[in-house]
């Protein structure tokens, strides 16, 4: 891809399909509502808008970008494919039986996950690998075909295969693969030692079961979507942001779309990237806060921290084990039930309560005079005085104060206790997340920048960070449609893994080497289909633990061909990554590596760095109001300026608002906010503040 | 500034994040299997009187109130003359601690410019603790391993040699066991850099109100809840395998507006073998029971803790006295919410289970070459595995899910690469939930058997084979365990027995019971227990009454 190229990003999300294009006179962006039943149909409207404002032909975008949270829908929903799960006999109900644990300690009358494919739809071979791909038990040709004649009465549209230790041996699962392609060859199959080939039954049964679930949907939609582009004169190449921040051509997604599960709240997190690699920082907390949730992210030396499982469709709101563990490379985001439109309650202590539950936009909170009668953190951000009545989103919608406080009044509590309290915990229970975020990943959050974006989090990014001891604080511009503008900052990626156990003491260099080559000539192939000339880096990693552990470390490994003696090297950098994350090692004990995952990506341009305005000169004030300073406890006589006044070098010391169409931004006592020349506001602790 | 309620609710609500981060860490850096996969482990705040503020809630509610009563020994032991800065104290006596040696107890002084103000403690079951190792074997606590009795582990911020020495040198895994005991020192500690964090922000030098706040707010709470109970004398029995002998359990629980006691008079003696549990033990899990279903919104501490009045006679089975052994006191623990529970629903009908498989089925392997010449390593497995819970009074029990243990079981996949045995089946165990209007959570079969050059020895600890599950108002038992080789010879329930290679081994873990007639099952619930194969068409036309 060349600078000048134009390019549009598109995010479909539960509400807005937001659309960013970039062209050689900048970046033209717009929002339009999600069109549940064409979704493409969103995308076809929005980017002709953008392409309008911004005076260009569709037939002179050079690419199109994609992201969406339709498939995470899909599955939540339920509304995937009829499945069928053809398992190794004895291990018909891994997924039903799951963990065997229960998320909620004191619940009673908990409700567990119903698995995506009802118990009659799975079907079991006797066959079986062990551990090291060695058949323990051969296929039998005639009950394969018994099983594939079931499926075929079944009609089913999607089978998955997951066979017990086929990331060690995929033989069993090809052959189950090759016969029923032979015999049904419309239907969709996903095999596991293609879609997850890592070690642990579990999560490599829900991937390939969730990405048969939404395929045949999946590729539908795509197909739609590049036709009508074509249709409407958009000629150029779809590619896909896949969860763990990169891009993929449109074929590969529909194949795999259970690698598209996060591609939405990914681009948040390379939105934030971005900006971090534009102001030289290292250290990066993002926060992105809206009407519901909040989401986390760490971006350390550019890049969004990533991981190789997470959980989907948590069946109870956010909690941890309530949902579905999947493996596929993903960008390491916590999610907490904070948002503007987070309801306040009192539970039976008498203590309050904020989320999760959320007034959402229908009704939405209190003060939108649109039903609400529920309190929420918006109501009391309005009742704090951190919102202007007359100025909300452009003054697009009129608050009602007197709506907020009425809601408020059933907290049994003076009005203004209880929107300090709503406020205060909500910023709490997001600021805990976060503490505990960066506790489990062995890092000092005091040493972070935060980056906020979305509608909510320049109102309480500044409190957190009080509450954080963070210092420095970036709220970029164009936080509105952030995940739309980062899938134009996104390199061509593809992750492979392969599980491959080995005890580092019976090291065995050739079959690693054997495998890793595999798997970078996989991943080079996916890059390639996006970007075939492109430059790229490679990335190694192998999962490690001490012996007799359960969980694994991801540890960095040079790209080379190993030898024998590199067991040294891959045993220091282990030590190294251990004592990061819990600051001992152990002497002494044997250590083992399970998974491997090569990362291919494409360099990214060097990102144009920002001068940082350091302290800057006093901008001017459009008028003053007051709001409730938190940390203070009292009511402060605040500046407002008007964010588009703030030009590059300009200031404001705190207590101020910076004020603009899609938010506010607070300043509190203890910070003085920068304007930076690239429309970003830094806000910087005042000496002796925290 | 001033301190206002609200601010009492932020920092009650911080105090939970602080303790809850102090588990994490925990969690994260354990090498025991049963802290990493069940949290074995728990994490607490105290005020300086000893009483607890807040508790991490983690996986085994065995650590419910007996860390918390724990603390005030340490107090009384040590003394306040010599409590320093930079102290750190230690003990695993099962009567002083949480019920068995394995269990490591660490409690930490907080102080504050000079003061001493509270303490923070953390609990965690480490790999081996020496004796003979985890199991029922042992026929006094002396056999069971090391005991440390309350002690200092540091003094002013210097570890004390002589006592890593000794355990070193009595534990088949120094390094392990005595990182764990650096791991719960550490974790103290990040505990306490966060309360002082809190304490600046808030601009407070002790714990005196905000602990008194949180106390009398959650023992309010819980007298009120507690009080909704109707007052009455409830007797509930209930018969479960033991080890050598059937055990009797017996429960009195007496609510009397909002007073509430339960009371184990009856209870079987001693066993000549360590299924005992010391009464701290009982307590947990007799009180998390009472907790889950009169007042499970309080959070855990003295407050809420205190109204919960649990006894057990001394030197009853429940009440073990030393030096009875006490290494798998958790069998008997896990089944005391069943007895409990029975008696609460006297009082409230329709609010608890039936009772399920409740005893953990976990196996401890030891492979070992059938050819002793053949030099093949020794090799041990150890796998957590759940029967059914019983079903509840508007759902079905939860098949092969831990209750009340809060354990995870283990991949087969990554437990065939731990150790040389191939498990043929880890599945449901068609019919073995309990029939009735709602059905009991099924079991499962697991099938292990020994890979090629090996033998295994497994300790077998089951229960429920003889007693099984019982249902509720006119629901029938879940199915009983059974312990047998494939092909139908049957083996023994408890003890130590040998698997040779090309046998394999079969555990058929118990279901949970039923709630209700099940001729009042929803037809259609019957018609799809049936397509799934959660029952059979014999069992739907026989209990169920289902002509299809």
């Amino acid at each position: 891809m060349h600078e000048n190229a134009i390019r549009v990003g598109v995010d479909i999300g539960g509400t807005f399909t937001d659309i960013a294009l970039q062209h050689p006179g900048g970046l033209s962006t717009c929002k339009v509502l999600t069109n549940y039943s064409q979704p493409e149909q969103a995308i076809l409207d929005g980017v002709a808008q953008a392409a309008d404002r911004a005076g260009i032909g569709l037939g002179d975008i050079g690419q199109v970008i994609h992201g969406t949270t339709l498939v995470t829908n899909a599955l939540i929903e339920r509304r995937g494919a009829k499945t069928a799960f053809i398992t190794t006999e004895g291990f018909r109900d891994v997924i039903e039986m799951r963990s065997e644990n229960r998320f909620e300690q004191y619940d009673l009358n908990l409700n567990l996950p119903v698995p995506l494919v009802p118990r009659e739809h799975r079907f079991t071979l006797n066959e079986r690998m062990g551990p090291n791909g060695e058949v323990l038990l051969a296929q039998d040709a005639a009950e394969l075909a018994t099983i594939v004649e079931r499926v075929r009465e079944g009609g089913f549209e999607a089978v998955a295969v997951g066979l017990m230790h086929a990331y060690a041996n995929d033989a069993h699962e090809v052959a189950v693969g090759e016969a029923l392609r032979a015999a049904l060859p419309d239907l969709s199959i996903s095999l596991s030692s293609v879609i997850s080939p890592q070690m642990r039954e579990l999560p490599r049964f829900n991937t390939v079961i969730a990405n048969a679930y939404v395929q045949p949907q999946v590729a539908d939609y795509l197909g739609r979507l590049v036709a009508r582009l074509r249709d409407t004169g958009v000629m150029a190449p779809v590619f896909m942001l896949h969860s763990g921040g990169g891009l993929i051509a449109v074929e590969t997604a529909a194949e795999q779309p259970v690698r598209l599960l996060e591609s939405g709240p990914a681009g948040g997190a390379i939105f934030a990237a971005d900006f971090a690699r534009a102001h030289g920082l290292d250290k990066v907390l993002s926060f992105d806060m809206g009407g519901t949730t909040a989401k986390i992210c760490l971006i350390e030396d550019g890049a969004p921290k990533t991981a190789n499982t997470f959980e989907v469709a948590r069946t109870y709101r956010f909690k941890k084990g309530s949902g579905m563990t999947v493996s596929t490379p993903v960008v390491e985001m916590v999610e907490i039930g904070a948002g503007g439109g987070s309801i306040a309650s009192i539970d039976s202590m008498g203590r309050l309560q904020v989320g999760p539950r959320s007034a959402a936009s229908e009704p939405g909170p209190a003060c939108y005079g649109r039903g609400g009668a529920e309190p929420t953190v918006t109501d009391a951000n309005l009742l704090l005085g951190r919102l202007d009545p007359d100025n909300f989103a452009g003054g697009s919608i009129k608050l009602h104060p007197e709506n907020a406080a009425q809601a408020a009044d059933k907290l049994n509590l003076t009005a203004h206790d209880a929107a300090f309290g709503i406020t205060e915990l909500v910023d709490e229970n997001m600021a805990n997340a976060a503490r505990v975020h960066t506790v489990e990943n062995g890092r000092d959050i005091e040493h972070f920048t935060m980056i906020a974006f979305g509608g909510g989090a320049p109102l309480h990014a500044c409190r957190l960070c009080e509450k954080l001891g963070i210092s420095a604080l970036i709220i970029p511009p164009g936080a509105g449609v952030g995940s739309a503008i980062g899938f134009l900052k996104a390199p061509f990626s593809f992750e492979a893994t392969r599980g491959l156990f080995q005890r580092l003491d019976a090291f065995n260099a050739d079959t690693v080497n054997a495998a890793l080559a595999e798997m970078e000539a996989e991943a080079r192939a996916f890059v390639a289909k996006g970007a075939p000339e492109a430059e790229t880096r490679l990335q190694l990693t192998a999962q490690m633990r001490y012996s007799g552990q359960g969980w694994e470390i991801p540890v960095s490994l040079p790209h080379k061909v190993f030898a024998a003696e590199d067991v040294a090297m891959i045993q220091s950098a282990f030590e190294e990554a251990y004592r990061t994350l819990f600051g001992r090692i152990i002497e002494g004990l044997p250590m083992e590596i399970t998974n491997w995952q090569v990362s291919v990506s494409t360099i990214l341009p060097e990102a144009a760095r920002v001068a940082r305005h350091g302290s800057g000169t006093d901008a001017a004030v459009a008028r003053n109001r007051n709001f409730f300073d938190a940390a203070l406890r009292q009511d402060v006589e605040a500046r407002e300026v008007n964010r588009a006044d703030m030009t590059p070098g300009l200031a404001v010391d705190g207590p101020a608002i910076i004020v603009e169409t899609e938010t506010s931004t607070v300043v509190t006592s203890g910070y003085r906010a920068v304007a930076q020349g690239d429309g970003s506001m830094l806000l910087l602790a005042k000496k002796g503040a925290l | 500034m001033r301190t206002s309620a609200i601010d009492h609710q932020i920092m009650w609500n911080r105090l939970i994040a602080v303790v809850e981060e102090q588990a994490t860490t925990l969690i994260r850096t354990a090498f025991s299997t049963s802290v990493r996969e069940a949290g074995d482990l728990s994490a607490g705040l105290f005020d300086r009187q000893g009483r607890m503020i807040a508790q991490a809630v983690t996986g085994t509610p065995g650590h419910v109130n007996a860390m918390a009563e724990s603390v005030t020994h340490f107090a009384d032991r040590i003394g306040p003359q010599n409590t320093f800065e930079g102290d750190v104290f230690i003990t695993n006596d099962p009567w002083l601690g949480t019920g068995h040696l394995h269990d490591i107890t660490v409690v930490t002084p907080v102080f504050r410019k000079g003061s001493h103000i509270g303490y923070f403690a953390c609990t965690a079951h480490v790999v081996d603790i020496g004796g003979r190792g985890f199991g029922p074997d042992g026929n006094e606590v002396f056999e069971e391993g090391l005991l440390i009795p309350i002690t200092k582990f540091a003094e002013r911020g210097t570890v004390q040699p002589l006592l890593i020495e000794l355990i070193r040198a009595n534990v088949r895994t120094p390094d392990q066991t005595v990182g764990d005991m650096y791991s719960l020192a550490a974790c103290n500690e990040a505990g306490d850099r966060r309360l002082q964090a809190m304490m600046d922000e808030f601009d407070i030098d002790d714990l005196d109100a905000l602990s008194d706040f949180v106390i009398e707010t959650s023992r309010k709470a819980t007298l009120e809840a507690i009080a909704k109970v109707p007052s009455g004398e409830y007797r509930q029995t209930m018969q479960v395998d033991g080890y050598d002998a059937p055990v009797h359990m017996e429960v009195t629980l007496t609510i009397d507006g909002d007073q509430l006691t339960a009371d184990f008079d009856g209870t079987s003696g001693m066993s000549r073998f360590g299924v005992n549990c010391p009464e701290v033990y009982t307590r947990a899990y007799a009180c998390y029971a009472l907790k889950c279903a009169i007042a499970r919104e309080v959070p855990n501490n003295t407050g809420s803790l205190e109204p919960f009045r649990i006894t057990a006679p001394d030197g009853c089975i429940l009440a073990a006295k030393r030096p009875a052994p006490v290494s798998v006191r958790h069998v008997m623990g896990h089944l005391v919410p069943d007895v409990v529970l029975g008696a609460l629903h006297q009082a409230l009908p329709n609010t608890v289970p039936a009772e399920g498989a409740s005893a953990l089925w976990n196996i401890q392997i030891a492979a070992r070459a059938s050819d002793p010449a053949s030099g093949l390593p020794n090799r041990e497995v150890l796998m957590f595995n759940s029967g059914g819970t019983g079903a509840r009074p508007a759902l079905d029990g939860l098949s092969a899910t831990a209750f009340p243990s809060g354990v995870s079981t283990m991949s087969v996949e990554a437990t065939e690469h731990v150790g040389p045995i191939t498990v043929w089946r880890k599945d449901l165990r068609e019919g073995s939930g309990g029939a009735g209007a709602l059905r009991g959570g099924l079991g499962q079969t697991i099938e292990i058997e020994p890979r090629k050059g090996y033998d295994f020895y497994f300790n077998a600890m089951f229960d429920r084979v003889e007693n099984p599950a019982r249902g509720r108002d006119g629901g029938l038992p879940g199915g009983p365990g059974a312990v047998e080789l494939v092909g139908g010879t049957k083996l023994k329930s408890k003890g130590r027995q040998l698997i040779r290679s090309g046998q394999r081994l079969r555990l058929s873990l118990p279901g949970g019971g039923g709630y209700g007639d099940p001729l009042a099952r929803d037809r259609a619930a019957v018609a799809r227990d049936i397509a799934a194969g959660f029952i059979t068409a014999e069992q739907a036309k026989t209990d169920y009454g289902f002509e299809g």
